[in-house]
C-alpha cells in the first residue's frame, strides 16, 4: 500500500541470476586459461569473402539451432508442464521436406528457398499439432505423446528422399548456413534474432504469454476465466513447430546436405536442458525466453571450451555432465532457499555485530 | 449390561499442526445398531473414522472392541480389519476388471492353491443370503454402482466384521439404489453388525439410523436417540446454534425488487453435477443459495456459469435467449463467477497480483487485443486501492498474499469486467472478520449503486441474512423452498434446510 504498489519490482532478474553467474564463470575461466580465447579477428572464407572468426563467433553461431528450438520448447513447457522430445526427429523430417522441395526445381533461387521454408513450416506445424492433440485433447503426458515421433521421425525423414545424404549445392543455401557475401556475421545468428523478434512481436500483439502461463499454472482456473486450454496448448506446439522448421533449414544449409541420422541429433535433450538452466520451471507456468536462450549459449560455450582444452571427443559429454549437474543443483529450489537464508543471515549477522561494536 | 456394546472410544484426541482435529471425543457403538455420525465439514468425522481404521494414530484416548477389557491397538488398516472393523468408502475400492467372486476373496484366500470353483460357490451363497442381485462370475464393472457398493459391503461382512463403517455410501446412488442399500443395512443390523453411517443427507439418517452422534469443531456435541432429536434440532446442533437464540434475531426487511427487470432467468437448467432447477434474478437484487454443504448450492451456480458441462435447460439474459455452455459464454453474457475453492479454481498462484486482476477482462477483450502495460498497471492500481488489497507491489505473486487479500484480488478481477450479474460462492470463507464485513458491505453497495445483480452463497446463515433479500433453500440437491420478507430469519431458514414436519 506504499508507493511501491506501482513499482515494477526489482526482482526482475530473479531466475536469470544462476545462468548469468554460470556464464560469467565460464567466461572468466576461459580468460584465465587463455586470455586470447575471446579475441575476434577478420578472416577470409573459401569464397574469398571477409568473415569474423574467433571462438566467441563460433559459439554464438553454433548455438543457433539450439537457441531457436529452446525458445519453442520454453513455450510448450510453460503451457503443458512437459517437454517435447521429438524436436530432433521432426527436425530431420523438416530438413527432408526442405531438400525435397528445393531439389524439385531445376534451378535454386530465392523464391524456391522461401517456398521450401514455408513447406517445412507447414509440415512441422502439422506434426506438432499431432503431438499437441495427444497432449491437450487426450491428456497424454507430453513425453509419451512425443515419444512416438522421437522413435520414428528419422525413418520418415529417410523415406521422403529415399537417400541417406541428399546434397544441395547452391550459393543461396550456403549463404544461409554460413555467411552472406559482404556481411561478416554468420547468417544463423540473424535467424536467432529473427525468431526472437517474431516471438516478442507475438507476445506483444496477442495474449500468448498470459494464456500459456495461466494454463500451465492452473488449467481449471484458466477455463473458469474463459481461456481455452486446448487451443492454448496447441498454439504453443504450433510455435514450437515453426522453431523446429527454421532450425532444420539452418542445419541443412550449414552442411549443404541432409543426413537424416545426424541432423539436430540429441537437440531435444539440450533444449530441455537450456530451458532448465534458464531457470524456467519444467513443471510449467511462468517463463522467460531470455533464460532459455542464455541456457543454450551456456551449453554451447561449455562444449567449445572443452574442445579448446583438447578434451577428447569421447570424454566431452562426461565433463559437460559434471558442469551441468553443478549448474542445475545450484539452481534447485533447495539450494536457492539455503543460499537465500545464508545471505539473509550474513546480512543481519554483520548488521548485528556492527551494532554491538557501536554499543 | 455392557455386553451389547461392540465399540467404545473414549477421550480420543488428535492434533494436526495448527489445529486440534479431535478433542476428547467419545463414541459408543452397540450390536445391531445403525449409528449416524454427523457434523459439517471439518467437524472431525473423517478424522475419527481414520483413527478408528488405523490411518491416523491417535494422540490420546482409548479404543475397546467387543467389550474386551484390553485396549485395542490399531496402527494400520490391517490391524483394524483383524479385530473386525471394516470400512466401505464413498469411492469403490474394489477392482472393476475382476469378477464379483474374485473381488470377494482376493487377498484373503490364504491357501497356496486357489479353489475358484469353491469360492464362486461361497460367493453365490453370500450374495444370495444378503439378497444382492449379482452373479459370482460377473465382471464387477458390469454391475451398477449400488451393487458394486453392496459387493464391497458383502466382502467386509464375510470377513467377520463386527463394526462396519459406511463413509458417504449413498452420494453417487439414485433413490432406488439407496433403498436397496438401506435394505442390506437393515439386514446386517438384524445379524448384529454395528454400522457407523457417515452421510450428508439428513433424510437418509432418519430413514435408517437408530442413534446419532454429532461432532462440531472436533468436539463431541452429544449422542442422541433418533426419535428424541427432531431434524431441525439436529441442524442446529451441527451448526452450533441454539434454537431459542434464533427466534429473536432481527428481521432484515429489504425492499422488494420484483418490479425491476429480470437480468437472468433459467428454466430446467441442469449440468452433469446438478439436477434441473429454475432460477431468476432481478436487476439490483442480491439473492442467495443456502443449504448444507453438499446440498447442491455450488453445483447450481456452476451450472449457471457453465463451469460444469450443461446438459439442458433454457436460459434468458435480459429477456433474450442465450446458450451458455462454457465459462466464456457466461462472461460474454456479462456474468461473473467467484468460485468456492479459491486455491483450486480462483488464483493463478505464480502470476502477479496485476495479471490476476486483469485476467478476466483481458480474456473478454480477446486474444488479439492485449492491454498495454500501462493500462494494466492503472487497472491494478485502481482496484488495489479501491478494495484495499494489502500487497507489497503489483508484481507480487498472488500466492504469497493472505487468504483474504487473495479473495479481494479475485473479486477485483470480476468487478473489473463490470458484470451485470455476479455470482459469489463462499467469498468470505477462511477470511478474517474485518475483510468479511468489507466484502458484505461491498456486495450491498454494488447492488444499490451500480444496480448489479448478485447471487451470494455462504455457509454462515447470519451473513446470508445480512446481504440477501431472497434465499433459495436447497436440500439433497433439490430446491426445497424460497424465503423472502419476514421469512428471512434464522429459525425459518434452518427449518427449511432441515425439512420434514418436525
Amino acid at each position: 500500500m506504499r508507493s511501491s504498489v506501482k513499482g515494477r519490482g526489482t526482482s526482475g532478474l530473479g531466475q536469470l541470476i544462476i545462468p548469468l553467474v554460470a556464464l560469467a564463470l565460464l567466461v572468466l575461466f576461459n580468460l584465465f586459461r587463455d586470455p586470447s580465447f575471446f579475441s575476434i579477428s577478420m578472416a577470409t572464407n573459401n569464397a574469398g569473402n571477409p568473415v569474423l572468426s574467433g571462438n566467441l563467433i563460433s559459439i554464438i553461431d553454433s548455438a543457433s539451432e539450439l537457441a531457436i528450438i529452446s525458445m519453442g520448447m520454453t513455450l510448450v513447457t510453460a503451457s503443458c508442464g512437459g517437454q517435447d522430445i521429438s524436436v530432433g526427429a521432426v527436425g530431420a523430417i523438416a530438413g527432408a521436406i526442405f531438400v525435397k522441395v528445393v531439389l524439385g526445381f531445376a534451378s535454386i533461387n530465392v523464391g524456391v528457398v522461401i517456398l521450401g521454408i514455408l513447406a517445412c513450416c507447414v509440415v512441422t506445424i502439422l506434426f506438432k499439432m499431432f503431438n499437441g492433440t495427444l497432449v491437450a485433447v487426450f491428456r497424454i503426458q507430453p513425453m509419451i505423446a512425443t515419444l512416438i515421433l522421437y522413435s520414428c521421425g528419422r525413418s520418415i525423414a529417410y523415406w521422403i528422399n529415399g537417400d541417406a545424404t541428399p546434397q544441395i549445392n547452391s550459393p543461396i543455401i550456403s549463404a544461409m548456413g554460413m555467411t552472406i557475401p559482404g556481411i561478416p556475421v554468420p547468417t544463423p545468428i540473424f535467424a536467432v534474432v529473427l525468431v526472437g523478434l517474431l516471438l516478442a512481436l507475438i507476445f506483444r500483439l496477442t495474449n500468448t504469454r498470459l494464456y500459456s502461463q495461466t494454463v500451465g499454472i492452473n488449467q481449471g482456473a484458466a477455463r473458469l476465466n474463459g481461456i481455452n486450454p486446448v487451443a492454448t496448448k496447441l498454439l504453443s506446439f504450433g510455435l514450437l513447430g515453426i522453431c523446429v522448421a527454421i532450425a532444420a533449414v539452418i542445419g541443412v544449409a550449414r552442411l549443404g546436405n541432409l543426413s537424416h541420422k545426424t541432423i539436430l541429433v540429441d537437440i531435444e535433450m539440450d533444449a530441455i536442458l537450456a530451458v532448465a538452466i534458464g531457470g524456467n520451471n519444467l513443471g510449467g507456468g511462468r517463463f522467460r525466453l531470455s533464460g532459455s536462450i542464455l541456457g543454450a549459449y551456456i551449453i554451447q560455450m561449455l562444449t567449445t571450451t572443452l574442445y579448446a582444452m583438447n578434451v577428447a571427443t569421447v570424454n566431452v559429454k562426461a565433463y559437460k555432465a559434471i558442469v551441468i549437474i553443478v549448474i542445475v543443483v545450484a539452481g534447485s529450489p533447495v539450494v536457492k532457499a539455503r543460499l537465500t537464508a545464508l545471505w539473509n543471515r550474513l546480512r543481519s549477522g554483520s548488521a548485528g555485530t556492527a551494532g554491538k561494536e557501536v554499543a | 449390561m455392557q455386553n451389547d456394546v461392540v465399540l467404545t472410544m473414549r477421550g480420543i484426541c488428535k492434533q494436526f499442526p495448527g489445529t486440534r482435529a479431535l478433542n476428547n471425543v467419545d463414541f459408543t457403538l452397540r450390536k445391531g445398531e445403525i449409528h449416524a455420525l454427523m457434523g459439517e465439514n471439518g467437524a472431525g468425522k473423517s478424522t475419527l473414522i481414520k483413527v478408528l481404521t488405523g490411518v491416523y494414530e491417535k494422540d490420546g484416548g482409548s479404543i475397546h472392541v467387543d467389550g474386551s477389557e484390553k485396549e485395542a491397538h490399531i496402527r494400520s488398516p490391517q490391524d483394524a480389519q483383524k479385530i473386525g472393523i471394516s470400512t466401505v468408502y464413498q469411492e469403490i475400492t474394489l477392482c472393476p476388471n475382476l469378477t464379483v467372486a474374485e473381488n470377494m476373496f482376493i487377498g484373503r484366500t490364504g491357501d497356496r492353491i486357489v479353489h475358484w470353483k469353491e469360492y464362486e460357490k461361497k460367493t453365490a451363497e453370500i450374495l444370495n443370503s444378503l439378497g444382492i442381485p449379482a452373479r459370482p462370475r460377473q465382471e464387477l464393472s458390469r454391475c451398477s454402482l449400488a451393487v458394486q457398493q453392496m459387493v464391497a459391503i458383502a466382502r467386509a461382512v464375510d470377513m467377520q466384521c463386527k463394526v462396519l463403517i459406511l463413509d458417504e455410501p449413498t452420494s453417487s446412488l439414485d433413490e432406488k439404489e439407496v433403498e436397496m442399500l438401506f435394505g442390506l443395512m437393515r439386514d446386517l443390523k438384524r445379524r448384529g453388525v454395528g454400522i457407523i453411517f457417515v452421510t450428508h443427507f439428513l433424510e437418509q439418517v432418519y430413514a435408517v439410523s437408530d442413534r446419532i452422534t454429532v461432532l462440531r469443531n472436533g468436539e463431541l456435541v452429544g449422542e442422541y436417540v433418533v426419535q428424541d432429536l427432531p431434524q431441525v434440532e439436529l441442524v442446529a446442533k451441527m451448526m452450533g446454534k441454539d434454537l431459542n437464540d434464533l427466534a429473536d434475531l432481527e428481521e432484515v426487511g429489504r425492499k422488494s425488487l420484483s418490479g425491476s427487470e429480470v437480468v437472468y432467468q433459467a428454466q430446467g437448467l441442469s449440468s452433469t453435477e446438478s439436477r434441473p432447477f429454475d432460477f431468476m434474478i432481478h436487476q439490483g437484487e442480491v439473492n442467495g443459495f443456502t443449504g448444507l454443504l453438499g446440498s447442491g448450492r455450488s453445483e447450481s451456480v456452476r451450472a449457471i456459469f457453465g463451469a460444469d458441462r450443461v446438459t439442458g435447460g433454457k436460459v434468458m439474459v435480459h429477456g433474450k435467449p442465450v446458450r451458455i455452455s462454457k465459462p466464456y459464454d457466461a462472461m460474454k453474457a456479462s456474468i461473473g463467477y467467484l468460485p468456492e475453492d479459491r486455491k483450486r479454481d480462483g488464483i493463478i498462484a505464480d502470476l502477479s497480483v496485476r495479471d490476476n486482476i486483469i485476467l478476466a477482462l483481458q480474456v473478454m477483450k480477446g486474444f488479439f487485443h492485449p492491454m498495454s502495460r500501462s493500462q494494466m498497471e492503472q487497472f491494478a492500481d485502481e482496484y488495489i486501492k479501491a478494495l484495499q488489497i494489502k500487497t507489497a507491489s503489483q508484481d507480487t505473486p498472488i500466492g504469497s498474499l493472505s487468504g483474504g487479500n487473495q479473495q479481494k484480488v479475485i473479486l477485483a478481477r470480476w468487478l473489473l469486467t463490470h458484470p451485470d450479474f455476479l455470482i459469489l460462492d463462499e467469498p468470505t470463507r477462511g477470511i478474517d472478520v474485518g475483510t468479511k464485513l468489507e466484502i458484505q458491505k461491498l456486495v450491498l453497495q454494488l447492488a444499490e449503486e451500480q444496480h448489479m445483480s448478485v447471487t451470494f452463497i455462504s455457509s454462515e446463515i447470519e451473513e446470508m441474512l445480512r446481504v440477501c433479500s431472497r434465499l433459495i433453500v436447497m436440500r439433497d440437491r433439490k430446491i426445497v423452498g424460497e424465503l423472502t420478507g419476514s421469512d428471512l430469519n434464522q429459525a425459518t431458514v434452518m427449518k427449511t434446510i432441515a425439512g420434514g414436519e418436525q
